[in-house]
């Protein structure tokens, strides 16, 4: 067989015999370890099979003899993050709201903390940044219905609103068209009131004495004489310039008709009291935050 | 006899020295048989490592390679062991690369994460380097600096110490498997693994502070990903120093291939000067031909510089992907001519130029300034300089800004417009400091920072070596602003007067 082994002139290398339209392919073997390289792959894989979570059956999975699993490794390491953050959130839990802002540490772990669970449980309503949305309060103004103290912001994570919980804020305001209590025209009258104590433009014609009247008979005792509102019950301040639902007529008669009732969620019992301390410097922090 | 029959390939093949090769030219090949496609299952596909038994050599080549050895080795086995003192806030080692911290610490130069551009600038001139030495004199990295080379020299050394040089070597691994062959072999692994382990012991010390990380290593107190790190470089390096050595060049690297593309005919490498070797033969045959002054060459045929190549090519064939040109052939070679008597540096560093030029009866010119050469070296000294300059002259403090995107503006219920801002402060001194923050390009603005006392005076301290981020509220009362308005924020030291400033924009809504 040798005396038949081809060998390219130019290189002095073999060829591998194959043969396309005169063209021939030089033998230049790979090195043997190469191939065993390949090998221990092979074999890696199949040691990988035993060991790790792998194929998949009609019901479960082989789970491999390591135990290793992607869910209890979550779990190994949100613990060694807890154990990590352990002594901020000592001295977290041990200090009183007020005071966090006077230990630079403290208060940046705060903040910190905070924004990361505000991104993750509160976002999805009022936005990631804390902008709201129509129904949802804007965070960074410095408009509050339930009080913007770090104290009355704690208050609202921890209850929520409206949210079944014993100590949650509640209020309902009536719907005034709905349940008859004021007739369409009256709505309508009313809503222009409202307008023009907020420095907006009122329909021609409007009997805005009227309208004072309904006011005063029907809202005054929660908005206040003035519109400027009440935080113990939650009802907005009507002069500010500030709409969570509108400022158009529409909105308003919309609400006047049918109530309006915002629900936010208690957090106490789904978030640890630290991480709702942290949400309320945060929220604090963002823009509104009152003394 | 072998076969060329491909017709084509005549004119190469009258170029090649086909006679070497022993082959026999067909000028009419004959049909193909389709019955050849079967004996071609015979040829292996795979080939095993042929072993190399390097001869210990000695001459000008293998000192500039002890030397470098000795320099290089030392350098990256000391250097954890330097100190560097950098006060009470900062690690005290001249070379650290602080992971945890994110610093990387090199004598009195620190870099941050954010200037890892300087790390593209080191790459850029390495490159370049690479570039010019090879245009100057080949794969000088190869043959003298790569680690590569440098640690299997070493394994070479210590395995000619425990087994012999190659002849007693040779012999022992055709006797087989004797008592003392098992001793000898068992030393040379032993002492491999020292200085594998010694390897990876010294890469682990780069990435905490040495004298402590030894004492704690000793003390089985060290992390667990330190003794991770060394037994992955103990095996490397055992491995590819010891066994896997010139299949790392042959096979692995891709720097021969870059090479043989970035090379040209004047860079210098080592050569064999076929126009004095040629005709080669026995020191017998040659002395009886120069004695009727028939055409003679020098080289006898000794195989001396086949022996001692690490990497176990001919270097008589020419260049050579497999030759790594550490030069040590030059020094086997000068040997025997010395014996012989005959000139020195029938193997040397030459070009293909040089030699067509002597053919030709004219003078050798080298030329070393090139447009390429003069390239690398220009990129190499601008990028350089650059990297200097911005190191001299980068500030000590910095500043950041981004601005909220949710929301965008907030209008307030006084009828305000309000901006909110993240600002991020880098102190990048081993000591804490104060910082002003302060605004220009609004008329009638308020600055409020979050975090600092309410004093009043938007102090910020930053913690030695750190970065603190502070939430920034501008607050507007001018009515009509424009839907963006260019504004910066500024830092101020008051203690060393150094300043650092961000610009960014105040958004409104718009049409006012």
């Amino acid at each position: 067989m040798a005396d038949k082994t081809h060998v390219d002139a130019v290189t002095g290398t073999a060829t591998t015999g194959h043969v396309w339209d005169g063209i021939r392919e030089l033998n230049t073997p790979l090195p043997r370890w190469w191939l065993w390289l390949f090998y221990i792959t092979i074999v890696w894989a199949v040691g990988y099979w035993i060991v790790y979570p792998a194929w998949p059956l009609v019901t479960a999975f082989t789970t491999g003899t390591f135990g290793w699993a992607s869910r209890s490794a979550v779990v190994t390491d949100l613990n060694e993050l807890k154990t990590l953050r352990a002594p901020m959130t000592t001295k977290l839990a041990a200090t009183a709201l007020a005071d966090i802002k006077s230990d630079q540490a403290l208060a940046d772990f705060a903040y910190a903390q905070g924004r990361s669970a505000f991104r993750e449980n509160c976002g999805p309503c009022h936005g990631a940044g804390g902008g709201g949305a129509k129904g949802y309060p804007n965070l960074n103004d410095n408009d509050w219905l339930w009080g913007g103290t770090l104290e009355q912001i704690r208050q609202t994570i921890e209850f929520g609103v409206r949210s079944g919980h014993a100590k949650a804020h509640e209020s309902q305001m009536p719907a005034f068209g709905r349940d008859g209590m004021l007739k369409s025209d009256e709505i309508v009258t009313v809503a222009n009131y409202v307008r023009a104590i907020a420095n907006l433009a009122t329909r021609r014609g409007t009997d805005l004495a009227a309208g004072k009247k309904l006011y005063a008979d029907n809202c005054a005792v929660c908005h206040g004489a003035e519109g400027k509102g009440n935080k113990e019950l939650g009802a907005p301040d009507l002069t500010d310039g500030i709409w969570l639902f509108g400022s158009d007529e529409a909105s308003i008669i919309e609400v006047i008709t049918n109530s309006r009732g915002g629900v936010m969620p208690a957090w106490a019992g789904r978030l640890d009291p630290e991480t709702i301390k942290a949400l309320a410097y945060y929220v604090h922090t963002l823009g509104g935050g009152e003394k | 006899m072998a076969e060329v029959n491909a017709p084509t390939l005549l004119a190469l093949a009258e170029d090649a020295e086909v006679g070497r090769a022993g082959l026999k030219v067909v000028a009419n090949p004959p049909p193909l048989d389709p019955a050849d496609e079967e004996w071609a299952d015979d040829t292996p596909l795979y080939e095993a490592r042929r072993k190399i038994y390097p001869q210990r050599v000695h001459g000008t080549y293998r000192r500039i390679k002890w030397a470098v050895l000795f320099v290089t080795l030392g350098i990256y086995y000391l250097t954890p062991f330097l100190r560097w003192d950098r006060g009470p806030n900062a690690p005290g080692q001249a070379v650290l690369i602080d992971l945890p911290n994110r610093r990387f610490y090199f004598f009195f130069i620190e870099i941050w994460p954010q200037e890892i551009y300087y790390l593209t600038g080191l790459l850029i001139i390495a490159a370049m380097t690479l570039f010019l030495m090879n245009a100057l004199a080949g794969r000088v990295w190869c043959g003298y600096l790569c680690p590569q080379t440098v640690w299997t020299d070493l394994f070479q050394t210590i395995e000619r110490w425990c087994e012999g040089d190659r002849r007693e070597h040779l012999r022992r691994d055709r006797e087989g498997w004797t008592l003392e062959r098992v001793g000898r072999a068992g030393a040379k692994h032993f002492l491999w693994l020292m200085v594998a382990w010694w390897t990876g012991g010294a890469w682990v010390l780069y990435f905490a502070d040495a004298p402590t990380l030894v004492r704690d290593l000793a003390t089985f107190h060290a992390p667990i990903i330190a003794y991770v790190w060394i037994g992955i470089l103990t095996v490397t390096t055992y491995a590819l120093a010891g066994f896997m050595r010139e299949q790392v060049c042959l096979y692995m690297c891709p720097w021969p291939r870059i090479q043989a593309a970035l090379t040209d005919e004047h860079a210098l490498n080592v050569t064999y000067r076929y126009d004095r070797g040629e005709p080669r033969g026995s020191l017998k045959k040659s002395t009886a031909l120069r004695a009727q002054a028939l055409p003679s060459g020098d080289c006898i045929e000794c195989l001396q510089c086949v022996h001692v190549c690490p990497t176990g090519v001919d270097i008589r064939q020419g260049p050579n992907l497999g030759c790594i040109q550490c030069g040590l052939c030059i020094d086997a070679c000068d040997a025997v001519m010395e014996k012989i008597g005959r000139p020195t540096r029938l193997i040397a560093y030459d070009t293909d130029l040089g030699i067509k030029d002597r053919q030709e009866g004219q003078p050798t010119v080298y030329r070393f300034v090139r447009m390429r050469t003069a390239l690398y070296a220009a990129i190499i000294v601008l990028v350089g300089g650059m990297m200097t300059f911005t190191l001299a002259t980068r500030d000590a403090q910095g500043v950041s800004v981004i601005h909220d995107r949710n929301p965008v503006f907030v209008r307030l219920s006084d009828g305000a417009l309000r901006n909110g801002y993240t600002v991020r402060i880098a102190n990048k001194r081993p000591e804490r400091r104060e910082f002003t923050l302060s605004l220009s390009g609004l008329s009638g603005s308020l600055l409020d920072v979050v975090q600092t006392r309410d004093d009043g005076r938007f102090v910020v301290e930053v913690g030695p070596d750190q970065t603190r981020e502070v939430r920034v509220l501008v607050t507007e009362y001018t009515d009509f602003l424009p839907a963006s308005t260019p504004v910066t924020f500024h830092l101020y030291d008051a203690r060393s007067g150094e300043r650092a400033s961000a610009s960014d924009y105040f958004r409104a809504p718009e049409g006012g």
